[in-house]
C-alpha cells in the first residue's frame, strides 16, 4: 500500500524547505540585533558572544546552520526543478534523488561546522 | 499568494542568494574556530567596501525573498489575506531591512563615520 | 461460517446536514478481486439504500467515483480491496478540497470553474472553412503536449494538494496541466492569453513542487511538471519584457 497523503519525499522536502524558512526569517532579527551591538554596546556584544561557547548554543547554531544549508540547497533544486528544461525522462525520480541529496550536503556541510565549533 | 511579479522577485533573489550564502556558510566555517570575539568580528569587516557590498546585496535580497515568503505562508497557514496580507508582506520586508542594514553598517563604516 | 478474513469492516462518511457529517459502520462480505467501488455498491443495494455516491464507466476512463479511501485519494473503480484496505478496514471519505453535496458525492463545479479561470478551453486559430492542417506528432512540443492529454478530470490531484488547501483559490494540478498542455498545442490560437490567466494572484506560481498530484495522479500524469514548464515559459516571457 502506498503511504498515507503526505509522507512522499517530495512533500517531505517541501515542508523542510517551508520551515526552515520560516526558521530563518524568525532568526535574523536576532542575527541583526546581535551585530548591531557593535554600534551601540560593544560589551553587551562581547558577553553575547561568550555565550556561544556554551555547549547548548553551539547545538542550536549547528541547527541553525543545517537550516540555512538545507534551505540553500533544497533551494536550488527549486530553481533547477522550475527553470532548467527537463532532460530526463525520469524527471520526478531525477529530483527524488537530487531532494535526498540536498539533505544529505546540508547535513555534512552543518556538522563540519559543528566540529570546528567544538 | 503569488503573481508572476512577486514569483520573480522571489525566485531572483534567491538566485543572487545563492553565491551569497556559499558565501557566508564558508565565512562561519572558516571563523567559528576558537570561538568568536568581538575583536575578530570587526577587525576582519571594518571599513572593508567588499564586506560592505557583500553583505549589503545579502541584506536587500533576503529582505525581498524572505517577506515573499512569509507572505505565502501566512496566506496559506494563517488564512490571511487581501490589505492585512499586503501590510504583512511590507512590514517584514522593510523591518528585516532596516534591521539589516543597520547590522551591515554597524560592523563595517559605523566608527569610521562617527 | 464467516471468519474474520470474509469480512470487510467498512467506515464510510454520512453527511449529517451541511456542514458536518460522521462516519458510518459497514460489514461488506470480501470477494474476489473486489473493488473499492464494489464496496461502496454493495452497501448502496444491500444495506442502505439511502448511501448517495457517484460512478459512471466502472473502467476508469470517466473519472467520476474518486474518492478519499483510508486517506488517499484514490479512483474507486480501479482501486483493489487488497491493496487499500489496511488490517482488514476500510475508510471511504468523499474527496478532498471540495464541498460536500451528500455522502460521497463532492460539488465538482469550483474544479471545472477553475479549468475556465486558467483558460483552459480551446482557443481556435483557424475557421471550419479552413483546410485541416496535419499535426506532426513527432515534434518537441506535440510530445510535450500529449504527456497531458489523458487527463479525465477526476479531481484525485486537485484531492491531493496541500496548497489547494491551504489557498482555496488556488487553480490547482489539473487545471494549470491543461493550461501546459494547449500552450504547447499548435492547433491552439491562444497561447498569451493562457499564460496571462495562469499568470494571475492564484495561478501557477504558488505551486510549492510538493509533488502529491504526481504522486496520486491514477493515469500516471505529471502535473507537477506541467506546472514547472508554465513557471517556465512566464518567468522567460517576464525577462524578455
Amino acid at each position: 500500500m502506498k503511504k498515507p497523503a503526505r509522507t512522499h519525499r517530495l512533500w517531505l522536502a517541501y515542508m523542510l524547505h517551508r520551515l526552515s524558512g520560516i526558521g530563518l526569517v524568525l532568526f535574523l532579527p536576532i542575527h541583526f540585533w546581535l551585530l548591531s551591538l557593535a554600534l551601540t554596546d560593544r560589551a553587551a556584544m562581547a558577553d553575547a558572544l561568550q555565550f556561544t561557547a556554551h555547549p547548548l548554543v553551539k547545538i542550536a547554531e549547528y541547527g541553525l546552520v543545517f537550516l540555512l544549508a538545507v534551505h540553500l540547497f533544497g533551494g536550488v533544486r527549486l530553481l533547477v526543478l522550475e527553470w532548467a528544461r527537463p532532460v530526463s525522462n525520469r524527471w520526478t525520480d531525477v529530483h527524488k534523488t537530487l531532494a535526498a541529496f540536498a539533505v544529505a550536503l546540508a547535513f555534512a556541510v552543518s556538522t563540519l561546522f559543528f566540529l570546528r565549533a567544538l | 499568494m503569488l503573481n508572476l511579479r512577486l514569483y520573480m522577485l522571489q525566485r531572483l533573489t534567491a538566485l543572487v542568494m545563492v553565491p551569497l550564502v556559499i558565501g557566508h556558510l564558508a565565512m562561519m566555517i572558516y571563523a567559528i574556530q576558537d570561538g568568536l570575539t568581538v575583536g575578530e568580528i570587526l577587525q576582519r569587516t571594518q571599513g572593508s567596501v567588499a564586506w560592505f557590498c557583500f553583505y549589503g546585496l545579502f541584506v536587500v535580497a533576503v529582505s525581498v525573498h524572505g517577506s515573499i515568503g512569509f507572505r505565502v505562508i501566512l496566506h496559506e497557514w494563517a488564512n490571511l489575506r487581501g490589505r492585512a496580507l499586503d501590510l504583512v508582506t511590507l512590514a517584514t520586508g522593510i523591518g528585516l531591512l532596516i534591521l539589516g542594514s543597520r547590522a551591515v553598517w554597524a560592523v563595517t563604516f559605523a566608527e569610521l563615520a562617527s | 461460517m464467516t471468519s474474520k478474513d470474509d469480512v470487510l469492516s467498512v467506515s464510510v462518511w454520512r453527511q449529517t446536514d451541511d456542514e458536518t457529517g460522521t462516519f458510518q459502520q459497514f460489514d461488506v462480505p470480501r470477494q474476489e478481486s473486489q473493488t473499492v467501488l464494489d464496496i461502496v455498491s454493495y452497501i448502496q443495494q444491500n444495506l442502505d439504500s439511502t448511501l448517495t455516491y457517484r460512478f459512471a464507466c466502472r473502467v476508469g476512463m470517466c473519472g467520476s467515483c474518486a474518492m478519499m479511501v483510508n486517506g488517499e485519494p484514490r479512483w474507486t473503480c480501479r482501486t483493489h480491496v487488497q491493496k487499500a484496505a489496511v488490517d482488514g478496514k476500510l475508510q471511504i471519505a468523499p474527496l478532498r478540497n471540495l464541498p460536500v453535496i451528500k455522502d460521497l458525492v463532492t460539488d465538482m463545479d469550483p474544479f471545472f470553474d477553475k479549468w475556465t479561470k486558467a483558460e483552459g478551453v480551446h482557443h481556435p486559430s483557424a475557421t471550419r472553412h479552413d483546410a485541416i492542417v496535419p499535426v506532426d506528432t513527432t515534434t518537441a512540443q506535440r510530445t510535450i503536449a500529449n504527456e497531458g492529454i489523458e487527463c479525465i478530470n477526476c479531481a484525485i490531484c486537485y484531492a491531493a494538494c496541500d496548497t489547494v488547501s491551504g489557498n482555496g483559490d488556488y487553480l490547482g494540478p489539473a487545471a494549470l496541466q491543461r493550461a501546459w498542455t494547449l500552450v504547447n498545442d499548435e492547433r491552439d490560437g491562444g497561447h498569451e492569453t493562457v499564460l496571462d490567466a495562469v499568470s494571475q494572484n492564484d495561478g501557477c506560481h504558488n505551486c510549492h513542487s510538493m509533488g502529491s498530484c504526481t504522486h496520486y495522479c491514477p493515469n500516471e500524469l505529471n502535473p507537477m511538471k506541467a506546472i514547472a514548464g508554465l513557471k517556465r515559459e512566464t518567468a522567460k516571457s517576464w525577462l524578455k519584457w
